[in-house]
C-alpha cells in the first residue's frame, strides 16, 4: 500500500535490487554475521570485565590471614566459605568493603545472636584489632569501600562554617529516620534508626560509607567525603557534647512524646499532692 | 509646740472608713469576703488551670517583647553556632533571639511552654473530677459547656503557639494542618487558600496565626474563664455530702482569711512547679529543628500532648479513600475533621443527654460518689480510655523504638484497642462500682470488720463486728441508711486506734461526731467500752 507512495518510490531508487540470493548464500551469510557478533561482544566483555576469574587466588596479606582465621570460626556459618553468602542465612560479602566490616564488627552488631528484623548493637565480640584484620580479610576478599584515614571531625577554629553546614545537611538527610536530636527513631516492622548519642566518627563514616542494616547508602557521589566530615561534625558537637541549653535533662530528646509524660508524672502529680496538703491544712 | 497626736490603730479604720464613703464598697466585699468555699483536694484541679494561665499571660507578655512574627528572610547571625549564615525567617531568627541572647528569655519561653502543658493537662484532670462527681448537673450543665469550650480553646491556643517560632518542627505541624483543611469536602481549597493566603505555606501565616496567639484566642479564654469563675461564685461550688451538709447550704470556709491564703499559697506553688520544670527540663529545642523546609521532616515528629489524640487518630485511620464522580474524600478527613469535631464538641451536650435519660430535673449541689453512678464511671472510662489509647497512638513510633515492638503492630493493637478496650473499661469500672456500693451497704447492715475472731462454746467461729449504730436486743445492728458518703470501714476511723495517717495529706483522723443540734444533747464518749473477743 505504502509502495505506491513517492517516498516509497524515492527510496526504491537507492535499493539494489539484482533479484534474490540464493538460500545456501543466504545461510552462509547469517553464520558469518552471527559469528562476528559473538566475537564482538566476547571481545567486548573481556576487554572491560574484572578479571578476577582468571586470576589464580591471590596470596592474602599476614593481616588478612588472621581475620582468614577469625571468618571461618565466626562468620562462616552465615556468610558462608570465602564470603559468598548462604541463602535465607547471611549475603554476600563481596565487595562490601572492611568499611562495612568495621562498622558491623566494631559495634557488636556483627555477629548476629538471632535473625530478626535488624542486628541489634551489643559489646563488641572483637577487639580492635581483630576487628581489623576481619575488615582487611573481606577487603582483600572482594574490594569495596574503606575508611579513610586522617581526621574525621572538622576542626572549627580554622572551619567555623562546616558547623552550621553539617547542620543542614543532617536535617535532610538524617533527621527523617533518626530525628532532629540524633535519639533515632521506628522504622517499619520492628525495623529502627538508632540513637547516635554514642557512635564514634569512624562508625558515622562507615555507615554513611556501606549503608548498614536498613539505612541508605550515602556514597562519595552523594555526600562528598568532606559533607560526610561537616554532619559527623554536628553530631560529635552539636548532639554528643551536651552543648544544648535549657536544664539539666533533655527528657531523651524524643519531643512532644515525652514532654507530655513529664507535665503528668512531674507537674500535676506534684500539684495534686500539693493540694492533697493544702486541702489537709483545714 | 503641740504636736498632733496620731492615732495609729485608728489609721485603717478611718482609711477604709473613707473608701467606703466614697465608693459604698463595704457591703459587696462583706459578701465577697465572707463567702464560704467548701475544702476538698480535689476542688483544687480547676485551680491549676486558673494559675497556670496566669503564668501563660506573664511570660507570653514577656516573650512579645522579643517575637517578630515576620516571614521575612534573613541570614542568621545570632549566638547559635551551628545556624549562622542559614537564611531562616525572622520569626525562627527572634526565637533563636529570645533563646540565646535574651537573658533569661529561655527560661521564660521554657515556663511558657511548661505551663502551656499543665495548663490542658490540669483542664482535663479537672474535667474529670467533675465528671466524676456529677458536678455538671443542674444547674451547672452551662459552666460544664463552657468549661469544653475552653479545653477547645486551649487547644487553639496551643496550637497557634506550637506553630509560631516557625522551625522544623512546628512547619510540619502546620503542614498537617494544612494537609487537614485540604481534607475537608467541596470548601476544603478555598478554606486552606484563605488561612494561609494562598498555597502553603505562603507569607501571611506567621503573622496571622499571632494575632490569634496573642490577642484573640487569649480575648476568648479570658472572657470565658471570667464567666467560668463568675458561674462558680454565683451558683456556688458544690460539696461532697457529709455531717451537717444539706443540698442547700455550703460548709467550708470563708474566702477571706483562710481560702484567699490558701489560694495564693496554692499559685505559689503551681507557679514554683513551672519554674522547677522550665528549669531543669529541656522543652522544644527549636534550634536543634533548623528553619522550616518542606523537604526536612523529622522522625518522632509529634504536636503537643493534647493534640496527640487527633494524630493518634489520623495514625490509626485505614486508608479508606471514598471516590464520588471526579471527587475524593480522603481518609484523613475522618478522624482529623470528623473525630476531632465530634470529640471536642459532643461531650459539650452530655449534661442534658444524662438529665434526659434519667429524668432528673432537680438541683443538685451535693456530689455524688463515682461508686454510686456506676452507668456514668462505665461512660467516663470508656472515653478516657478512648482518648488515651488515641494519644498513645500518636507517639506509637517513640513507643515502638523505645520498647522495641513493630510500629506495625502498634498501629494494629491502636486499631483493635479502639474498638474493644473501652466497652471493657466500661464493663469493669461498672463492676468495681458495685462492688464498693455492696461492701458499703455491707458495713452499714453488719458493722465494722474488727479482726477479731470468736469462738462460740458449740465450736462455731464467728467475727465480732463493731455496730455503726444502735442494735436491736439481740444484740444485731438496726441496718443504717446509706448517706451517699464515706462509710467508715475500718476500726480507727470509729475511734478505736489511734490515726493511721498523721494528718499532713489528709485531716487527721477524727471519730465522726455527730452532729450537734440545740435540741439534742451531743453524743458523749464516756459509754464507749473496749472491744474484744469476749475471753477474760
Amino acid at each position: 500500500m505504502t509502495s505506491d507512495t513517492p517516498a516509497g518510490r524515492r527510496l526504491r531508487v537507492f535499493s539494489r535490487r539484482r533479484g534474490a540470493p540464493s538460500k545456501t548464500r543466504r545461510r552462509l551469510g547469517a553464520a558469518v554475521r552471527m559469528v562476528a557478533a559473538l566475537a564482538l561482544a566476547g571481545g567486548v566483555y573481556t576487554a572491560f570485565a574484572p578479571g578476577a576469574f582468571a586470576d589464580e587466588p591471590r596470596q592474602l596479606s599476614a593481616t588478612a590471614q588472621e581475620g582468614k582465621q577469625l571468618y571461618d570460626n565466626s562468620c562462616i556459618t552465615c556468610h558462608g566459605r570465602d564470603g559468598q553468602g548462604v541463602d535465607d542465612r547471611g549475603p554476600s560479602l563481596i565487595g562490601v568493603g572492611s568499611a562495612s566490616v568495621e562498622f558491623q564488627v566494631g559495634t557488636g552488631r556483627m555477629p548476629m545472636v538471632r535473625q530478626e528484623a535488624q542486628a541489634e548493637q551489643k559489646k563488641p565480640q572483637f577487639d580492635k584489632n581483630q576487628t581489623k584484620q576481619l575488615g582487611q580479610y573481606i577487603q582483600e576478599l572482594g574490594g569495596g569501600p574503606q575508611l579513610p584515614s586522617g581526621e574525621l571531625v572538622e576542626n572549627l577554629e580554622e572551619n567555623p562554617e562546616a558547623l552550621a553546614r553539617g547542620g543542614e545537611l543532617f536535617r535532610v538527610n538524617c533527621t527523617s529516620c533518626h530525628s532532629f536530636t540524633g535519639a533515632g527513631g521506628a522504622l517499619s516492622s520492628g525495623k529502627f534508626a538508632p540513637a547516635l548519642h554514642d557512635a564514634t566518627p569512624e562508625q558515622i563514616y562507615a555507615a554513611m560509607l556501606t549503608g548498614p542494616q536498613n539505612m541508605p547508602v550515602f556514597g562519595d557521589n552523594q555526600l562528598t567525603p568532606d559533607e560526610k566530615r561537616e554532619i559527623i561534625t554536628y553530631i560529635k558537637v552539636q548532639l554528643q557534647d551536651d552543648r544544648d541549653p535549657g536544664g539539666i535533662f533533655n527528657l531523651g530528646g524524643y519531643g512532644p512524646s515525652t514532654e507530655g509524660i513529664a507535665i503528668f508524672l512531674v507537674g500535676i502529680v506534684l500539684l495534686v499532692f500539693t493540694a492533697l496538703w493544702i486541702a489537709g491544712k483545714s | 509646740m503641740k504636736r498632733r497626736k496620731v492615732d495609729l490603730q485608728q489609721a485603717p479604720v478611718n482609711a477604709a472608713k473613707g473608701v467606703d464613703e466614697r465608693f459604698q464598697a463595704a457591703t459587696p466585699l462583706r459578701a465577697l469576703l465572707n463567702k464560704v468555699f467548701p475544702d476538698h483536694w480535689s476542688f483544687l484541679l480547676g485551680e491549676i488551670a486558673l494559675f497556670s494561665f496566669i503564668i501563660l499571660l506573664l511570660t507570653g507578655v514577656f516573650l512579645t517583647l522579643f517575637f517578630d512574627p515576620s516571614m521575612k528572610e534573613v541570614a542568621y547571625e545570632g549566638a547559635y553556632p551551628a545556624l549562622r549564615g542559614t537564611e531562616m525567617s525572622a520569626a525562627y531568627e527572634s526565637s533563636l533571639h529570645i533563646s540565646f541572647e535574651v537573658r533569661g528569655g529561655l527560661f521564660m519561653r521554657q515556663m511558657h511552654h511548661w505551663a502551656a502543658l499543665l495548663f490542658m493537662a490540669s483542664i482535663v484532670i479537672h474535667m474529670a473530677r467533675i465528671f466524676f462527681t456529677g458536678a455538671y448537673r443542674k444547674p451547672r450543665e452551662a459552666n460544664w459547656a463552657i468549661g469544653m469550650i475552653l479545653f477547645l480553646l486551649g487547644f487553639l491556643a496551643g496550637f497557634t503557639g506550637y506553630s509560631l517560632p516557625d522551625d522544623g518542627l512546628s512547619g510540619t505541624g502546620l503542614r498537617i494542618a494544612s494537609a487537614i483543611m485540604l481534607s475537608i469536602p467541596v470548601v476544603g481549597t478555598w478554606l486552606s487558600a484563605s488561612i494561609f493566603g494562598g498555597e502553603f505555606p505562603g507569607h501571611l501565616i506567621i503573622g496571622r496565626f499571632y494575632i490569634a496567639h496573642v490577642l484573640l484566642i487569649p480575648g476568648g479564654l479570658l472572657a470565658l474563664i471570667s464567666v467560668h469563675l463568675g458561674l462558680v461564685f454565683k451558683q456556688k461550688h458544690t460539696q461532697w455530702p457529709g455531717p451537717m451538709r444539706t443540698n442547700t447550704n455550703v460548709v467550708g470556709e470563708r474566702m477571706f482569711p483562710r481560702y484567699a491564703l490558701k489560694q495564693g499559697g496554692f499559685f505559689m506553688a503551681v507557679f514554683g512547679t513551672v519554674a522547677l520544670m522550665a528549669g531543669l527540663f529541656q522543652i522544644n529545642p527549636i534550634w536543634l529543628f533548623g528553619p522550616y523546609r518542606a523537604s526536612e521532616v523529622s522522625s518522632a515528629s509529634q504536636p503537643d500532648w493534647y493534640v496527640m489524640f487527633m494524630d493518634g487518630l489520623v495514625r490509626l485511620m485505614p486508608n479508606w479513600q471514598i471516590y464520588i464522580g471526579d471527587y475524593s474524600i480522603p481518609p484523613l478527613f475522618w478522624p482529623a475533621v470528623v473525630g476531632l469535631g465530634a470529640l471536642t464538641t459532643g461531650p459539650i451536650f452530655w449534661p442534658w443527654i444524662e438529665a434526659r435519660k434519667s429524668g432528673d430535673k432537680r438541683i443538685h449541689n451535693l456530689l455524688e460518689r463515682p461508686r454510686d453512678n456506676p452507668e456514668r464511671v462505665g461512660i467516663g472510662a470508656m472515653a478516657f480510655t478512648f482518648f488515651i489509647i488515641a494519644t498513645l497512638s500518636g507517639g506509637n513510633d517513640v513507643i515502638a523504638d523505645k520498647f522495641h515492638i513493630s510500629l506495625n503492630a502498634m498501629t494494629w493493637a491502636g486499631r483493635i484497642g479502639m474498638l474493644v478496650l473501652p466497652p471493657l473499661a466500661y464493663f469493669i469500672s461498672v463492676r468495681i462500682c458495685l462492688g464498693l456500693q455492696q461492701h458499703d451497704r455491707e458495713v452499714l447492715a453488719h458493722g465494722v470488720e474488727t479482726g477479731i475472731i470468736k469462738r462460740l462454746p458449740n465450736g462455731q467461729f464467728v467475727e465480732v463486728h463493731q455496730p455503726l449504730g444502735p442494735v436491736d436486743d439481740h444484740g444485731h445492728p438496726i441496718p443504717l441508711e446509706y448517706g451517699g458518703w464515706v462509710v467508715p470501714k475500718k476500726m480507727n476511723r470509729v475511734g478505736a486506734l489511734a490515726p493511721a495517717v498523721k494528718g499532713f495529706f489528709f485531716p487527721v483522723e477524727k471519730p465522726a461526731e455527730a452532729p450537734v443540734s440545740p435540741g439534742m444533747p451531743p453524743v458523749s464518749g464516756d459509754t464507749r467500752e473496749e472491744i474484744t473477743s469476749g475471753r477474760k
